[in-house]
């Protein structure tokens, strides 16, 4: 029975179950992000000691809504659906145990809803980390394990599907690198879920009685693996749509597929050892446990980004200059498509993510260095270079391509569409810029009151700190209106967009499939296997891509210059002799 | 000439690509690594912390 179409603007192969099911869990992320974003207008709102909006209480709650939406549940429904594509499509198979993906779908949704609940209810505000010996109501835990349950089916879907491919030869060599990207990603995932059910399975007895203690260290530690790595799953996600990007754009091959394996390798064994540096002022664990997992290992994974920082440009440059755009260093990057919000988001979460949030994460994982700034609001800005601009303005890119190819409809608003990703990308650089300003003069994270008020122990911050929280604050607003401008456009298209196929209606953008006349291929033929660059030869001693290289080595220098003033700053604050 | 010797041998897969296809292997190192030097070598730490008296 045919259960395959092509579509005929990308030439992409989807499966019949699993096109709806990226549909849903796509869906399922943005609804996510939507509640993620009104809660960020409290927070921020908040933050912004001269608005000061929310009372306490609300202010946790908002806090704690917004960090599990937006850090847990938007982006691991996204990345469930480029685990689906990154398989199914890619690979051009079908999808494996297609019921069990729905039923995972299903429990995502139950345990979300179920958790929103719980915060909404009022007595659930211990924040995304639900740090013991703070409790929630039973239904937020069981909210996140149905929901993590429902994440690693999904996950491993995703694995049968590659073993399926791998038995019908539906591809020839290795997998696309994005798919390797993807896998790196799902291994990720089986730690971060098992870590997560490891902790949170107790914890959830501990809410009904059944268990009487939880230690707080140990929580932590092993919480950490889920929230942490949990982060780390968006980058090896986003990297591999860096790539699915760039190929797509520019027709950009790796320029050496051995290397950005080699990488993804690296994440696959280092990576997640970064979740130690939360822990790295926590007393009773040693230096070395503190040391190793962070400033070694850690290192090894960020080598792996800085090797894909490198080579996606550096193939988008290559490509470019194969096309006759070789003037000067930067005439490829001057002349490429800027309007195009796929490209515009794609390079912005690229170069944001790797200078802002690359260089501020080997700050915080140094363990003397990470003194002067640890728990302040410096962490949550370097998360939101991170996961807000790194993974989220890389998936809202990869969403104005899936629109018209996954979808079927063309864009709603495309002017819309086109400054979305400056505004986004403009309001949260000032925010995270100046919440990292803030942070270094000690302001602290998940604080309702800057001004210590009624406080036993007060603490006066110096004026620039309210500067920098002030500004921060007007950053945010505008990435909120960046975020519901990307809001405004994928739902408008879903509902208003021009329909490219007859029976892409309204039903169909939300997961039923198109009319069975579609679906018309048997079995795609099979993925040949890409002939080899010429800048993967040995022996090309032509230097390929310096544009790029000047622009890594400012990132190189950025690096260095950021790195020993903060060293010098840790010996003003913190004099020894 | 044996006719044997006129079949081409198949080219021999490099380690380090049987490696990186090998997903459930990296599945497995990619789990054991975190659970081991991260979770269980954090755990020993704290479980060895004297008890207050």
């Amino acid at each position: 029975m045919a259960q395959f179409r092509v579509c005929p603007d990308s030439g992409f192969y989807f499966d019949k179950s699993a096109e709806s099911l990226m549909k849903v869990n796509a869906i399922a992320g943005a609804v996510s992000l939507l509640i993620a974003g009104i809660l960020a207008i409290g927070v921020i709102l908040t933050r912004w000691q001269e608005v000061h909006l929310l009372p306490a209480d609300l202010f946790y709650q908002a806090l704690t809504g917004h960090g599990i939406n937006a850090l847990i549940f938007w982006i691991i429904f996204f990345e469930i659906a480029i685990l689906y594509f990154a398989s199914s499509t890619l690979l051009r198979t079908r999808l494996a145990a297609p019921k069990w993906a729905w039923l995972g779908f299903i429990l995502m949704v139950v345990g979300a809803v179920m958790n929103n609940v719980a915060v909404a209810q009022g007595n659930s505000s211990v924040m995304m980390t639900s740090y013991a010996p703070m409790q929630a109501e039973p239904h937020f835990y069981l909210g996140l394990i149905l929901f993590a349950v429902g994440a690693l089916i999904g996950v491993f879907v995703f694995f049968g599907t590659l073993v399926i491919a791998k038995d019908d030869q539906t591809y020839e060599g290795s997998v696309p690198l994005v798919t390797f990207g993807a896998i790196t990603a799902a291994i990720i995932a089986v730690f971060t879920i098992a870590s997560g059910a490891v902790i949170l399975v107790p914890t959830f007895l501990w809410s009904i009685g059944y268990i009487n203690h939880i230690d707080a260290e140990m929580y932590r530690i092993i919480w950490w693996g889920l929230g942490h790595s949990s982060q780390q799953i968006n980058v090896a996600a986003h990297v591999s749509v860096w790539y699915l990007l760039a190929g797509i754009l520019f027709g950009a091959r790796p320029m050496s597929e051995k290397v950005s394996r080699t990488a993804f390798l690296l994440y696959i064994l280092f990576l997640q050892l970064a979740c130690a540096h939360h822990i790295l002022v926590d007393p009773g664990i040693s230096s070395e446990w503190k040391v190793f997992n962070t400033s070694y290992a850690m290192y090894l994974a960020v080598l792996a980004s800085m090797i894909h920082g490198l080579t996606v440009p550096g193939a988008m440059e290559v490509a470019q200059r194969e096309k006759g755009l070789t003037k000067g260093l930067f005439e490829w990057l001057r002349k490429a498509p800027w309007g195009n919000p796929v490209f515009s988001g794609f390079f912005f979460s690229l170069v944001i993510f790797g200078f802002i949030g690359g260089i501020t994460g080997v700050v915080m994982g140094t363990e003397q260095i990470n003194l002067i700034i640890h728990n302040t609001i410096y962490v949550p800005a370097h998360f939101h270079a991170t996961v807000a601009v790194g993974t989220t303005l890389a998936f809202m890119a990869l969403t104005y391509l899936l629109i018209p190819v996954l979808f079927r409809r063309s864009l709603f608003l495309p002017w819309v569409a086109k400054m979305q990703p400056y505004v986004f990308s403009a309001g949260m650089t000032i925010m995270i810029l100046f919440m990292l300003g803030a942070g270094t003069l000690g302001v602290s994270r998940r604080h309702w009151d800057m001004d210590f008020t009624g406080a036993a122990l007060s603490f006066e911050y110096p004026g620039t700190a309210y500067m920098m929280m002030a500004v921060g604050g007007i950053g945010g607003v505008l990435g909120i209106l960046g975020g519901a401008m990307y809001l405004l456009v994928t739902v408008g298209s879903l509902v208003f967009g021009k329909k490219l196929e007859p029976s892409a209606g309204l039903f169909q953008s939300f997961g039923v499939p198109l009319s069975s006349g579609s679906y018309n291929i048997q079995q795609p033929e099979r993925l040949p296997m890409a002939p080899k660059l010429a800048v993967e030869q040995h022996g090309s001693a032509g230097f390929e891509a310096p544009g790029t290289f000047v622009l890594a080595m400012a990132l190189l220098v950025s690096f260095v210059v950021y790195y020993f003033i903060n060293w010098d700053y840790l010996a003003s604050v913190w004099p020894l002799s | 000439m044996p006719e044997e010797d006129n079949i081409p041998k198949p080219e021999r897969i490099p380690f380090f690509q049987r490696l990186l296809e090998n997903t459930f292997l990296l599945l497995f190192i990619g789990v054991a690594m975190p659970t081991v030097f991260y979770i269980l070598w954090g755990i020993m730490e704290i479980a060895t912390i004297p008890v207050a008296e």
